[in-house]
């Protein structure tokens, strides 16, 4: 190949080295420190911020939600997730991270907690309580309501007289 | 007149013709094999972390459900890493002298988050949703693969477009029934029906037809 080609090509190839890499483009990454604030990029909203289309979390939680199966059924996945490790499944206050060290939350099953307002449970689960932390970035405001009903059936569930069952529960029994 | 080439040359030929075709077979398997290896795609190796998490102990041993640390993903596209408040809700009582956790008080102590290295960093071109898998039912170890037994995390498989294009096409086995998204022991659907696999689609709303859209996942 002649001189007389050579150059031709070689600027052919020369937009090639300009390729940028597309798989990582200049956008910063969640938690990637932003260049113009400084901050991380996913940073927390000002505090009491209300998505557009979205009700404000007092809306949500100043009054209690009907009782339903679809509450209790949400309740019930919701304990699980983020309340079961420390206070059990059934609320006894026994969860697995207990076993491993953590001091034993109390019991839902006592008079004072079956005694306990809605509104002490929701605002224990929103700001923690001793060494409990907060809950509620983890726990939106209408799942704290589920969560509430879900205790209520598992305070009920140690705590029910055989009298009060219908008839076809107390059939069932042994 | 005189022979261009000696007898000898047939042999030279053979030879060369040999050695082209061994080195043709040679460049098309080895590149074969490293397309397929880890080396391309960082498959089993694990990023180095500030802290040495093990999802082995927390998810597999301790059983604690997926969306405790990682409770953005039924919602928003992004699943979250955990905040250090998140591991310093155990951490404030459990191990709060272990130096391997001095990284995490650190943290919390200057209201930041850890900087964890990303395990599965998709391409900046590709648009991926976590809470529209898991509304349909397309479960964490589906693609994560099983983590509650890796005790440093690592991509368990390439995360190529084909591999995302094969659930895609034909993404009914993966569907998991209610409440399942985070189940470590499910397994995908084997030997559907038709009719099954319509059914399972139907449930969930799922169209495979649009999946394979080019902005589905490019937009």
């Amino acid at each position: 190949m002649t001189g007389r080609h050579l150059l031709p090509l070689l600027l052919c190839l020369l937009p090639l080295a300009a390729c940028p890499d597309m798989a990582d483009q200049k956008r910063p990454d969640m938690a990637e420190p932003e260049p113009v604030l400084r901050g991380p990029t996913s940073s927390l909203p000002v505090p009491g911020t209300v998505a557009r289309g979205e009700r404000s979390a007092w809306d949500v939680l100043k009054d209690r939600p009907e009782m339903t199966p679809a509450l209790l059924e949400r309740g019930r996945e919701r304990f699980n997730i983020y309340c079961a490790p420390c206070h059990g499944v059934a609320g006894h206050g026994s969860g697995l991270i207990v076993e491993r060290g953590f001091p034993a939350p109390p019991s839902f099953h006592n008079d004072r907690l079956r005694d306990a307002t809605p509104g002490h449970f929701l605002s224990v689960i929103e700001n923690g309580f001793g060494v409990m932390y907060p809950y509620g970035d983890r726990v939106r405001p209408a799942d704290r309501w589920a969560v509430v009903a879900y205790i209520r059936a598992l305070q009920l569930s140690q705590h029910a007289q055989v009298s009060e069952l219908p008839e076809p529960l107390r059939e069932r029994l042994p | 007149m005189a022979q261009v080439f000696k007898p000898s040359a047939d042999i030279i030929l053979r030879a060369v013709i040999l050695i082209i075709v061994i080195a043709v077979i040679v460049t098309v398997v080895s590149g074969w094999l490293y397309w397929h290896s880890g080396w391309l795609t960082d498959v089993a190796e694990a990023p180095e972390q500030p802290v040495p998490f093990s999802h082995r102990h927390h998810a597999g041993d301790l059983n604690i459900d997926c969306r405790y640390c990682h409770y953005t993903g039924e919602e928003t596209a992004k699943a979250g890493l955990p905040t250090s408040e998140t591991c310093m809700t155990c951490h404030s009582q459990l191990w709060t002298e272990a130096e391997a956790l001095r990284p995490v008080r650190q943290a919390y102590t200057e209201g930041r988050p850890l900087w964890w290295q990303r395990v599965v960093d998709s391409p900046d071109f590709v648009y991926f949703n976590h809470a529209a898998h898991l509304d349909v039912g397309v479960g964490c170890t589906t693609c994560h693969g099983p983590v509650q037994e890796m005790a440093l995390t690592y991509e368990s498989h390439a995360y190529t477009m084909g591999w995302c294009l094969d659930c895609h096409r034909d993404p009914a086995p993966n569907l998991r029934p209610e409440g399942a998204v985070t189940a470590f022991d499910w397994r995908p659907r084997t030997g559907l029906s038709e009719t099954e696999r319509q059914a399972l689609l139907e449930a969930r709303d799922v169209h495979p037809e649009r999946l394979t859209d080019c902005y589905t996942c490019h937009r």
